[in-house]
């Protein structure tokens, strides 16, 4: 719904389909409560806003489909089910439309196989709440054609995103990086960082979201499914924490906000900040898997443990390809995933303070840790060579 | 599909009786031939399509709703149903009744909202319950006169929300306030005007100006002197509740859409007001306008109703040249007026015969009937001023009565009484359903009539488009 509404009043015509009359209702409820939010806000008239909402079309059936340029598809993160609908709505597009789907995690690759028309398959990964998140994940297979690519870019530019390309692989990039640092974050907590220390940890070094109310918006659920799906295409690298943690909060149903409690009981009554109470159930949870402590247990540890995971892990994807630019990984980073905006990105960060002194950092946690905090090559050739920038000063 | 002697008589300059006897011999000997002479300047005008919003009961799901966002729904349902290009619209006209002063050009406002072009001009029409029917005769009138070939007519209403206004000295204070310095002047004024006692709100009602009776009212005498019972008013409500139930369920009114009203979680799909009842529920019921013994109830009348409707007209040839298949030519109409105080609900008995005779049809050419149901009692009492000598030779100059409709072919799936009366939408959703019915039904010619606050009635002649 949130894609419906990026797109809308920017003067698309979005055809809204669903399965049910009610899911559909769902839909043009939340639609029409943005652009009245907006309009209590002054930025648009009512009338604006009626004009816009009449550029949405809900319906049931693919009547009009066959007047598309471009669906995008973002159902139940399932391929089977993803599979079912490329299928059906093949049946109804013209030859140029373009498929997108809005996966966080499926191999686009695997999506196609689904598909007549492979080259015409795309993935376009868009951030939660889509109405305020300005990134847009654009992911190409070696089948995705150039016109796809440069339609699905354009209508991202039309939605006023800020939009990378990366390739296809397990996680693309977003959800790859935050994989590994999520993965120590829970470390963290086993470790005996209970949750609010964790959040004031990470936001006093300049994240804007504390770790422990991220993985709480994100969804232990979706995080636990994520770091299970990653770390059986990458191996123990991805590991930190016990993934059984993850799977005993999903199990009592501590889901995060969705559900209304994950590392902190969220209580909507008493307003943002008073209505976050660390919860009990999980720091049970995370007391019946303690690990002791290592020498690495000062903040600024702990600070570096998380952000030199996440960095190291983005210049890897450029290592290997996933990325063509640094500059993508740095918008990435900094418009997706809330990193640190004054470092500029990952890459930027490197350039200005130097690649040695993190790995230095790491080589000390690789120690403690193993090759979850092994150096990739293409930083250790910057640390090698500090003449070596990931953006050339100009 | 035109035979020889058909086109002959649509495009040959042939007198006024000539014209009626030979397609009187034709209409009753083969029916669905090809259309008789146009009498609409020169031009076959067709009905596309019609739609209408469900409509609901005053206060209820539509009660946050303002009539432009009603009248935008309705719009935007009948863009989607034709797919018709917004720039192929030349023209909209909205009918309604109680206007809300802020937007007192509702076409316009509603038109603009649902995407038209700015360039694409627009006006509102009153006429009471007859509103939409005046913006399709608008319409008709425009594309006639050449102004344009395919142009919109709709109606809206709601009663949900009413101007409620100060009295009228109280607004004449405030105006004079404006323009008044000083806070002693002020008060001055304030003390004057309150001491006169004026009223303090004015609040609107269903009634006549020119008589200040409620319509009720009126219906209630009107039934009196016609002699209707309650129970026959009772029975002919319960004829229309199930009608319209049966119809409902059915799926025959496909001029309904779904509406997801904004806050509401639920998508409306269907009209609320459809209750059938038994006559000893109804019998229950005691008289609304004229109390104690007044025959008029709330069953057996028609319910405030908020609601909105739309209808696409084109010239049969632009219809033909944008692919589509029209349901239904308009063909003949009538205004017709009387008395507001003793006449005020008889239009459709006066409208009837002059529609018939401008089109040359009899009562038996007519193969389905939409009349406006204002109430049980009104539309019982036309038909038995129709079925009247007395009432032909003394009121409407005629040598003997009119004749009746044929109830068997009387409004069929039901009416205002149990679907609802948005005052300004009611005309158009006649029109569809009367082109809907005739094909349905397999006739060819329908009349539509109705009557109107002011002692107005309007009456229509719907010609079914030929299947090939």
């Amino acid at each position: 719904a949130g894609i419906a509404q990026v797109s809308i009043d920017k003067n698309m015509h979005v055809l809204l389909k669903d399965m049910s009359l009610a899911g559909l209702a769902r839909g043009e409820e939340q639609i029409f409560k943005g652009l009245q939010l907006d309009t209590k806000k002054r930025k648009i008239t009512s009338f604006e806003r009626d004009l816009i909402y009449s550029n949405l079309d809900a319906t049931l059936s693919y009547d009009d489909f066959h007047k598309c340029d471009m669906v995008i598809e973002a159902v139940f993160e399932d391929l089977n089910i993803k599979h079912h609908v490329i299928k059906e709505v093949e049946q109804y597009i013209p030859e140029h439309c373009v498929f997108a789907s809005n996966t966080s995690a499926l191999p686009i690759s695997k999506i196609a196989t689904a598909s007549k028309r492979p080259e015409k398959i795309i993935g376009m990964h868009y951030f939660s709440p889509v109405d305020k998140m300005q990134l847009l994940e654009i992911i190409t297979t070696p089948e995705t054609s150039k016109d796809t690519v440069a339609t699905a870019v354009d209508v991202g530019l039309r939605q006023g995103k800020l939009v990378i390309i990366v390739g296809d692989g397990p996680g693309f990039y977003t959800t790859r990086i935050l994989a590994p640092m999520l993965a120590e974050a829970v470390r963290l907590l086993q470790e005996g960082v209970n949750p609010q220390q964790l959040d004031k940890v990470t936001t006093g070094f300049g994240w804007p979201v504390g770790m422990a109310t991220l993985a709480d918006e994100v969804g232990i659920d979706v995080a636990a499914h994520v770091a299970e799906d990653l770390g059986k295409a990458f191996g123990s690298r991805f590991g930190g924490g016990d993934p059984a943690v993850l799977k005993e909060m999903v199990a009592a149903g501590l889901l995060g906000r969705k559900s209304g409690k994950g590392c902190f009981v969220y209580d909507p009554s008493k307003g943002k900040k008073k209505g976050k109470t660390e919860n009990m159930e999980a720091l049970a949870i995370l007391n019946q898997h303690r690990l002791t402590p290592t020498s690495a247990n000062t903040t600024e540890d702990y600070q570096y443990r998380l952000f030199s995971r996440f960095v190291n892990e983005a210049i890897m994807c450029l290592q290997e390809g996933i990325l063509t630019t640094p500059l993508e990984g740095d918008i990435g980073a900094v418009f997706g995933l809330g990193f640190p905006p004054f470092f500029g990105g990952p890459f930027r960060y490197i350039d200005l303070h130097g690649a040695g002194q993190l790995v230095d950092r790491m080589r000390r946690y690789e120690q403690i840790y193993g090759e979850q905090f092994t150096p990739c090559q293409l930083l250790l050739d910057h640390a090698k060579d500090s003449s070596k920038k990931f953006h050339s000063s100009k | 599909m035109a035979s020889p002697v058909l086109s002959a008589v649509k495009y040959a300059n042939v007198t006024k009786g000539f014209l009626r006897d030979a397609v009187r011999c034709v209409s009753t000997t083969s029916s669905l031939q090809s259309p008789r002479r146009p009498k609409t300047g020169g031009k076959n005008i067709v009905l596309v399509e019609g739609v209408r919003t469900p409509f609901l009961q005053s206060g209820t799901t539509y009660k946050d709703l303002m009539p432009h966002d009603l009248a935008r729904t309705a719009l935007k349902g009948l863009l989607k149903r034709t797919d018709v290009n917004k720039s192929d619209v030349e023209y909209v006209v909205f009918g309604t009744v109680i206007q809300e002063v802020n937007t007192s050009n509702v076409a316009r406002e509603a038109s603009l909202g649902a995407g038209f072009s700015q360039k694409t001009p627009a006006h509102t029409v009153t006429q009471a319950c007859i509103s939409s029917n005046q913006a399709i005769t608008t319409c008709i009138g425009l594309i006639a006169s050449g102004q344009a070939d395919a142009v919109i007519a709709g109606g809206v209403e709601t009663m949900s929300d009413v101007p409620i206004r100060w009295g009228r000295k109280l607004r004449q204070m405030a105006l004079k306030m404006n323009r008044t310095k000083g806070v002693q002047n002020q008060l001055s004024l304030l003390f004057r005007t309150l001491a006169s006692k004026p009223a303090l709100l004015e609040i609107p009602a269903v009634a006549e100006f020119s008589t200040g009776e409620v319509m009720g009212h009126s219906a209630d005498r009107l039934c009196a002197a016609f002699g209707i019972s309650r129970i026959e008013q009772d029975e002919y409500a319960l004829r229309s509740h199930s009608k319209a139930h049966w119809a409902s369920e059915k799926g025959l009114l496909s001029d309904v859409l779904p509406y997801k009203v904004p806050g509401v979680a639920d998508t409306v799909v269907k009209d609320n007001g459809i209750r059938p009842s038994t006559i000893e529920q109804m019998s229950k019921l005691k008289a609304a306008f004229i109390k104690p013994h007044g025959t008029i109830t709330a069953a057996n009348s028609s319910f405030l109703t908020d609601g909105a409707s739309a209808c696409l007209l084109m010239t049969e040839e632009k219809a033909l040249e944008l692919g589509y298949k029209p349901k239904a030519y308009l063909r003949e109409f009538v205004y017709v007026s009387q008395d507001p105080k003793d006449q005020l609900l008889l239009g459709p008995a006066y409208a009837t015969p002059k529609v018939l005779e401008r089109a040359g049809l009899a009562m038996s050419d007519i193969s389905v009937f939409e009349f406006h149901e204002a109430f049980a009692g009104q539309i019982l009492a036309n038909l038995k001023a129709m079925d009247s000598d007395y009432f032909a030779k003394t009121y409407m100059n005629r040598t003997e009565k009119v004749g009746t409709p044929d109830l068997s072919k009387f409004n069929l799936w039901g009416g205002s009484l149990s679907i609802g009366h948005p005052f300004g939408a009611t005309g158009v959703r006649l029109i569809t359903t009367a082109a809907n019915r005739l094909a349905d039904e397999d006739g060819q010619f329908a009349l539509v009539a109705a009557c109107a606050a002011g002692g107005i009635g309007h009456g229509m002649i719907v010609e079914r488009y030929p299947q090939k």
